[in-house]
């Protein structure tokens, strides 16, 4: 397994936004974290990457195991080596992701010399060969341009240009499409289809659109407020939701043919870090709570299919 | 459509931008010539990319902005032709509710004075009890309407945004992508809500948005458009796809359920600047069907009952 | 910016300890222009020519000047003058040019590019010129420092209103107000001043504290208040010439200055921090 997340809990002063999370990666998967804003999606990311300190965040317990290494308990010195060589991060807005004074090719040319150790030529074949793999026209005179000549699917392929440049084992996504037209975003999501097909590579990829999940991940880790709901392969997933938020949210996306009225979303808002409800957390928004989903926390439970549900009163029938 | 409430002509408009010590300007055309019928209580969906025209034509139709060219006609009055006092009095009954619901609320205003606005730009004061009812009507509490916008959930800020479209009573509202900014788990909720005010109020909406997933699932009809012109009109929501954008649009939009993956149709590229519009159809350039015809001409959308602007339509 | 919103805002700034030492000066200073005949048994214009260049005792806390006036009477009554010329003039400035930049920024077109083109002007020269060249024209005296302090902060003004009207002129609400068939007159007063205003008061606020200093550079050539009305600024030029005869005579006025404009500064700052809406939600 290349990335085991193991009962993960991220700290930031006195809350704990996010707790005991457990998911697994491996090579040439494609991993869905999904959930409303406020689910936590984007500290995973940013825990697994090491980038918490940034928002004055840590890793207050369990592990987060890349390639037999714990990197929760590295420090930064040794961590860096693993971030942007080994796992690569692309974030949502290829706008501020770019520098907007250097030339677009030296931006993704830096990465493999950094990294890689390659001189100034070899870099720059490797870069006209990637962005030429990535389905952009006429790379080299792309290589030459600044980041505002480019539309936004272009900027979003060159930031997963700069990603790939390293040849990471591992590529984070935080909704990398989100900003960008529907057919761009096709595009771009196919893109990273086949790209982890034909390099093993790994991709998590963080988005809260289940019509995403269902064209392109692998397995579904779902998250509500801070803490797993469900993780379990695309098709079971979606064939058979266990927890209520995950119909729920699958719910949200109207379909061909589905009739009107029948898109209803999901009562309630997402709570808030400094006041996540007792229990479990989705039972104010959720349609099978009772007394007990309002005092105990549900535990997480292991279904035939190697899937996780974390419900006292799961759909699907067969367990509870 | 025998008496449309709202019937835009051959709508342009043109944008002079730039232009200065060392720039020429240049004209840009948002809107080439849409011509469309909405009839009383129809729900009409616009879909189309980034740049396709699609907020501008909604704020011709308000008459937000003037046309270049073109003629608007709400309950048979010419829009265009309206002085300003009178166009004043015909906003009570047309409405808009924006995109962004954090910029679109004064961050001054409690929800009170929010909702008041309506009446006091026509130079009245809401009738006592109304403000309440508004709130009801889009499933607030009342409580909240000393409330100042910072203090409320992007959810509840496009609710009282709605209220806001509501407050005059009016028989048209444009939506202009509601929900876009919002969490899928609250656009639902929103898209319920205005489905049911409709069927309450008997509303007329003209919605915007670049899901045709969601357009789809709301409208009854839907216009698609593409740099500036519209490509296709789909009578029924459901209705299958003729023109190559729609259905490269179609293919775009991801069902929620890993049995129906899609293998993308061969659309690359991204749309062109409109700027410099290419000579024929403006979609050749990306469209897997294109022709020397394509382009060369540009097609006109064809008269039918499922009007199309293709020459090789599927 | 409602009243209840600045009153709660300058609320906050007083609890600050920056906020509140400078607030107690300006307290001080304001008060004491205000009660300056109750609070001096002295004259601020009779000559006591025996007590001349008295230093600083019991009966003349901050000691007496060539014609044996007592200093802090004379200080206390300085500050009147200097208040409430620079207040007075500030105020005028902002009023304008709030007037001038909201109009430019909301209409654009000719009137725009003309108040463009006369805040360019005036800010090619440093204020102190400008006043100057104003005072030659109208000529010595209190209502010549202030058109000249009010004019030479004009541009500064008009500028700030605009480029705020620019900004808030394409919010979304702005958009909502025309689409509800608001006037324009109703959008410039409910929507695009109120929320320029905070800026543009606490520009002002600070800017008095220049005036301050402006207004004594006046009187200090001798162009502002004419004797034998003190100024802080006419005060210092007296005692130039007598700088080691009697160095109370203008160390204790460029002390008032120099105190009053810190804490104008300071207190500037805190109501800066205290209206800053982003830091108020943060700590929510």
């Amino acid at each position: 397994m290349l990335l085991s997340v193991e009962n993960l809990g991220v700290r930031i002063g006195k809350v704990e936004p996010l707790s005991s999370l457990s998911f697994t990666l491996d090579r040439g998967e494609i991993l869905g974290l999904v959930g409303e804003s406020g689910s936590g999606k984007s500290l995973t990311a940013m825990a697994v990457t090491g980038l918490l300190p940034l928002i004055g965040g840590r890793i207050a317990e369990g592990a987060v195991m890349f390639d037999g290494t714990d990197l929760s308990k590295l420090p930064e010195d040794r961590l860096r080596p693993y971030r942007g060589k080994r796992i690569a991060l692309v974030t949502q807005n290829p706008m501020t992701a770019l520098d907007p004074v250097q030339r677009i090719g030296d931006q993704v040319d830096i990465m493999a010399r950094l990294h890689l150790g390659l001189d100034a030529k070899a870099a720059r074949a490797r870069t006209v060969e990637l962005l030429t793999r990535l389905r952009i026209p006429e790379a080299v005179t792309v290589c030459d341009a600044y980041p505002h000549q480019l539309s936004g699917g272009m900027k979003q392929r060159i930031v997963i240009a700069m990603a790939l440049a390293a040849e990471p084992d591992l590529i984070v996504a935080d909704e990398p499409t989100t900003a960008l037209d529907v057919t761009v975003q096709a595009q771009i999501i196919h893109i990273l289809g086949e790209l982890v097909r034909e390099r093993g590579l790994a991709l998590m990829l963080i988005t809260h659109d289940m019509g995403v999940v269902a064209q392109v991940c692998d397995k579904v880790a779902v998250l509500y407020a801070g803490r797993l709901a469900e993780t379990r392969a695309v098709g079971p997933l979606f064939a058979s939701p266990h927890h209520p938020y995950t119909t729920a949210l699958i719910d949200c996306i109207p379909r061909e043919g589905m009739a009107r009225g029948s898109l209803t979303g999901i009562p309630g808002l997402v709570p808030s870090v400094m006041s996540y409800p007792s229990g479990c957390r989705f039972h104010p928004r959720c349609p099978r709570a009772d007394a007990t989903c309002e005092r105990t926390i549900p535990e997480t439970r292991t279904l035939p299919d190697g899937g996780i549900v974390s419900c006292h009163h799961p759909l699907g029938g067969d367990h509870g | 459509m025998a008496d449309p409430l709202i019937r835009a002509e051959a709508l342009v408009k043109r944008f002079q931008t730039g232009g200065g010590l060392l720039a020429r300007p240049r004209a840009m055309l948002a809107v080439r010539g849409v011509s469309m019928a909405i009839g009383k209580g129809e729900v009409v969906g616009v879909v189309g990319e980034s740049g396709c025209g699609k907020s501008t034509l909604a704020r011709l139709i308000l008459r937000l902005i003037e046309p270049t060219s073109g003629t608007i006609h709400f309950d048979g009055q010419d829009l265009t032709k309206l002085s300003r006092g009178d166009m004043r009095r015909m906003r009570r009954r047309m409405a808009m509710v924006f995109q962004d619901p954090y910029s679109s609320l004064d961050p001054r205003f409690t929800v009170a004075e929010v909702l008041a606005e309506p009446f006091r730009v026509q130079g009245e004061e809401p009738p006592a009890g109304r403000i309440a009812e508004l709130l009801g009507q889009v499933g607030l509490s009342e409580r909240l309407s000393a409330s100042y916008p910072h203090q409320m959930s992007g959810g509840q800020r496009q609710r009282i945004g709605i209220a806001r479209a509501l407050a005059q009573a009016p028989d048209f509202i444009v939506l202009d992508e509601p929900t876009a900014s919002l969490d899928v788990s609250i656009q639902a909720q929103i898209i319920a809500l205005l489905s049911e005010l409709r069927r309450e109020l008997g509303l007329t909406y003209l919605f915007i948005s670049h899901d045709l997933g969601l357009v789809r699932y709301f409208c009854d009809r839907v216009v698609v458009m593409y740099l500036g012109a519209v490509v296709e009109v789909l009578p029924k929501a459901d209705a299958p796809a003729r023109h190559p954008y729609t259905a490269a649009l179609m293919d775009s939009t991801f069902a929620p359920d890993p049995g129906q993956r899609k293998t993308l149709r061969a659309i690359e590229g991204e749309i062109p600047s409109a700027f410099d519009l290419p000579k024929g159809c403006a979609f050749a350039a990306r469209c897997p069907r294109a022709s020397d015809r394509c382009r060369a001409e540009n097609p006109e959308l064809s008269a039918t009952d499922h009007p199309v602007a293709c020459f090789h339509p599927l | 910016m409602s009243l209840k919103g600045t009153l709660n805002s300058i609320g906050r700034a007083l609890r600050t300890p920056k906020g509140a030492i400078s607030g107690a000066w300006l307290a001080l200073v304001v008060l004491g222009a205000i009660f300056a005949p109750v609070l001096t048994p002295y004259d601020y214009d009779i000559q006591d020519l025996p007590n001349a260049f008295a230093a600083p005792s019991f009966a003349h806390w901050l000691g007496t000047d060539e014609f044996g006036r007592d200093l802090l009477t004379r200080v206390l009554y300085g500050a009147r003058t200097s208040l409430s010329v620079s207040v007075l003039s500030i105020s005028v400035s902002v009023f304008t040019g709030m007037v001038l930049g909201a109009a430019a920024g909301y209409f654009g077109g000719a009137f725009d590019r003309a108040v463009t083109i006369f805040v360019d002007l005036t800010w090619s020269f440093p204020e102190i010129l400008i006043a100057l060249i104003l005072v030659a024209i109208i000529g010595p005296g209190i209502t010549g420092t202030m058109v000249a302090i009010a004019v030479a902060y004009l541009a500064q003004f008009t500028r700030l209103t605009r480029a705020q009207i620019m900004a808030i002129r394409s919010e979304t609400y702005i958009e909502a107000a025309k689409s509800l068939g608001a006037r324009d007159s109703f959008i410039l007063l409910r929507h695009l001043l109120p929320n320029s205003l905070a800026p543009v008061l606490v520009a002002g606020m600070l800017a008095t504290g220049d005036a301050i200093i402006l207004e004594a550079t006046l009187g200090f050539f001798g162009l502002g208040a004419q004797p034998p009305t003190p100024s802080w600024g006419s005060m210092m030029s007296s005692g130039s010439a007598l700088l080691f005869k009697a160095p109370w005579i203008i160390v204790f006025p460029g002390l008032a200055v120099a105190i009053t404009v810190v804490a104008i500064n300071l207190f500037g700052d805190a109501l800066i921090r205290a209206l800053d809406i982003k830091t108020r939600l943060r700590e929510a």
